[in-house]
């Protein structure tokens, strides 16, 4: 057998368009297209594929039935594995995960696994395919807080088993980084992701919202007070860093999630509703992960002239390849090698530019990447008035310092075992960005499945 | 959705609303905050909880109309609902975690400025239920302004109403009753909290200094989700960026860079202003100022 040696390719909005809208930039597969991808796999005995994705999904599987055209059978083998498939599709760090260590990657493009999954959760949606809800519960009642990945993925999985499960979201919509921080044009709210939601709610898991566990009620008090016999928290990331340089609590400074928050959670960029947003004519992103990339993406389609200021050079850029394809592709400018060492401020108190200073690489540091060493003398000025500030997160206290008998490590993430999750307080567990600090959204699922798999272990040997 | 459960307007432009929302009833204390959403696109809005009643569940909220989702919470009634109401956010008063004894042995001076009498009544009705009696200064621009007159003469000490304009009881700002108080009776207290307006705050915080009067201020900033995830909110306490919803509200007042924060308050001044135009205008509005895209 031949094998084709490029992937099926996939159909794109043009970036000159895309780059006014916020519709979705990937169209996806049509059957047609998908079947014949599915046609470049090797179906191997041992595959590679399945072990590089932290759920496990049975990758040969699914890919089998696709090619065989039975869309539906598909679906149900992915359903086994992952409660979020048409999220996964879409933003997996496939690259380095499934399609990493697929074979036909070895001399060809590997099989586009991630387009594949995107297309069987789409059509599975379209075609109306809800996952069965189990005849009866087990009578035990767990708690999750959070409905991010972690938490929705945990929930899932406790749910097939038969428990009952609630799950606490701190904010007004269920989702967690799907909603507040993914925007719409990489992964639709209401066509992806709600979908997505209603079916982890099909299987009969309850999402109360608008609780923030540690304010309007404790892990103690859920345990002792309200009946539930084991809590996961899945709570997500929390506080975003600044850099602590002089003039970042000027007017126009922003951390990403304040940004991003502003227009996927509440909507700024749709008229419709009352969120105000700072759009800015220039807006410098400094930071180079995904969530840079997508605040990038975001303030271009305000539009903004955008710059992605980023310390060390584009090969140790830590956003997925595609992201920063697609940001290059609209027009995102990238200011490489690039630090800020100020942010210059106007009288009434409002960003007008940021002093920056030229890196270059030096010796590999614990990371392993090379380090950025600041080269002397090298200072100059970007006009700017917006500037938004994508550093990362550090833990939320919220929740460990309300919580008797729960350790955290010296970084404030709560301490979990990978395996199961579980927590130093008995009947507690936890994963995803609360235990690994952030990450990516197939990581907090596999954490929400394995502190699934820890509860149920819990309880069934009580 | 949670249910008002009563809503009358306190004066003009200042409301009063009880709203059924038993988790945040059961667990909120004196210096917490709770954000409201008002329907499907509205904005969340940040409030102070002016009193609670665990066994029936409810929490008050006061509020001024300032911008477009203030006016619009306004014109709901007793029977209608919030699509959210989250909370409690932010720590308790500090009060309420010192122990009882030595409380009773200090002499507590509490500051509300206009809209700021809300979240000074719980704290000083809290201290009423403990037997302690607090002294409280309330200022208003007029005497129409003035809220709250009748609960806290209940809950206070001694209670000294001032009006900017003299319209009612003694006239002038409440930085001339402290000033009256401290250095003409010679009252020694050991702790003032003062709650308002930023610009009241930074100057009642302006005279305490030089009265070496510890004080602690109750901040409002901007914030999104109010659960420490956004970092709108942050302000300069001392040498150290603060995140206000979840290391506040309340912060040593002589330490706070109130020009940064009131500087930070106005950020979304233009876009606010014309939320209401477009409001005031309804159908009839069209962009024309030039900025919103409305003539697009």
């Amino acid at each position: 057998m031949v094998i084709v040696s490029k992937k099926v390719p996939v159909r794109e909005q043009d970036p000159k368009v895309r780059a006014t809208n916020f519709d979705e930039v990937c169209l996806g597969y049509s059957k047609e297209e998908a079947m014949q991808e599915a046609e470049r796999c090797l179906n191997c005995k041992n595959p590679k594929c399945v072990s590089g994705c932290p759920v496990s999904i049975d990758i040969p599987g699914f890919i089998q039935e696709v090619k065989n055209g039975n869309i539906e059978q598909a679906s149900k083998i992915i359903g086994e594995a992952s409660a979020l498939p048409a999220v996964c599709g879409r933003v997996c760090p496939q690259e380095s995960q499934c399609e990493g260590k697929c074979i036909v990657g070895i001399k060809n493009e590997p099989v586009s696994i991630g387009k594949l999954e995107r297309f069987v959760a789409d059509w599975a949606r379209e075609n109306n395919i809800k996952p069965e809800r189990p005849a009866k519960t087990n009578g035990h009642k767990v708690a999750v807080i959070g409905s991010g990945p972690s938490g929705l993925t945990c929930a899932g999985d406790l749910a097939k088993m038969g428990y009952e499960v609630t799950i606490f979201e701190a904010l007004h919509e269920p989702g967690g980084v799907l909603v507040y921080g993914i925007p719409e044009f990489r992964l639709p709210k209401a066509g992806v992701v709600a979908p997505e939601i209603d079916n982890v709610k099909a299987l009969g898991v309850e999402i109360e919202t608008d609780v923030v566990i540690g304010k309007s009620i404790t892990i103690d008090e859920l345990l002792e007070e309200e009946g539930f016999e084991a809590v996961f928290i899945g709570s997500g990331a929390g506080l975003p860093m600044f850099m602590g340089i002089p003039g970042e609590n000027a007017n126009g400074v922003f951390s990403a999630n304040e940004y991003l928050t502003r227009n996927n959670l509440m909507k700024a960029f749709d008229s419709k509703y009352a969120t105000p947003i700072i759009t800015g004519k220039k807006v410098a992103v400094v930071g180079g992960g995904n969530v840079a990339m997508d605040a990038a993406r975001t303030a271009l389609r305000l539009g903004a002239e955008v710059h992605v200021v980023y310390r060390r050079s584009e090969s140790e850029l830590p956003a997925r390849v595609e992201e920063v394809h697609h940001a290059k592709e609209e027009g995102v400018i990238f200011d490489l090698l690039t630090n800020p060492v100020e942010i210059l401020v106007d009288d009434n108190g409002w960003v007008k530019g940021m002093k920056c200073i030229r890196m270059e690489l030096g010796e590999p540091d614990e990371s392993g990447r090379r380090r950025p060493v600041e080269i002397a003398g090298s200072e100059f000025e970007l006009e700017l008035d917006t500037v938004i500030m994508s550093l990362g997160t550090s833990p939320n206290p919220l929740i460990s310092s309300t919580t008797k008998g729960l350790d955290v490590n010296k970084r404030k993430c709560i301490i979990a075992d990978e395996t199961l999750g579980k927590t130093s307080k008995e009947g507690v567990y936890a994963g995803g960005d609360a235990v690994t600090g952030a990450a990516t959204v197939i990581l907090a699922m596999g954490a929400g499945r394995a502190g699934a798999k820890g509860i149920h272990e819990f309880l069934s040997s009580k | 959705m949670f249910e008002i459960v009563n809503a009358r307007e306190l004066t003009n432009n200042i409301y009063l609303m009880d709203v059924k929302a038993p988790r945040v009833a059961k667990s909120c204390e004196p210096g917490q905050f709770v954000i409201v959403i008002m329907d499907e696109t509205g904005e969340r809005v940040p409030l102070t909880i002016c009193d609670y009643d665990r066994k029936a569940g409810t929490v008050t909220i006061v509020f001024q109309t300032i911008g477009a989702s203030t006016q619009m919470m306004a014109k709901l009634k007793k029977g209608d609902s919030f699509k959210d109401f989250v909370g409690p956010l932010g720590c308790a008063s500090e009060l309420i975690e010192e122990d009882i004894e030595s409380l009773k042995n200090k002499k507590i001076l509490f500051v509300a400025g206009g809209v700021g009498t809300a979240p000074v009544y719980p704290q000083v009705k809290w201290l009423k239920e403990h037997g302690i009696d607090a002294d409280v200064i309330v200022g208003a621009k007029t005497k129409d302004m003035l809220i709250l007159e009748d609960e806290m003469r209940k809950a206070a000490g001694n209670l000294y109403i001032t009006t900017d304009d003299g319209s009612y009881e003694r006239k002038g700002m409440v930085t001339e009753v402290i000033k009256d108080l401290v250095q003409n009776q010679g009252i020694k207290y050991d702790c003032c909290i003062a709650i308002g307006p930023m610009i009241m705050m930074k100057f009642v915080c302006l005279l305490t200094k030089e009265l070496d009067l510890p004080t602690i201020v109750s901040l409002n900033p901007i914030m999104v989700d109010g659960t420490g995830m956004c970092g709108a909110c942050r302000v300069t306490v001392g040498d150290e960026v603060k995140f206000a919803c979840v290391d506040g509200p309340e912060f040593d007042g002589h330490l706070v860079n109130f020009d940064e924060a009131m500087k930070r308050q106005q950020m979304y001044k233009s876009e606010e202003g014309r939320e209401i135009l477009k409001l005031q205008e309804g159908d009839t509005h069209h962009g024309g100022c030039g900025h919103c895209g409305g003539e697009k």
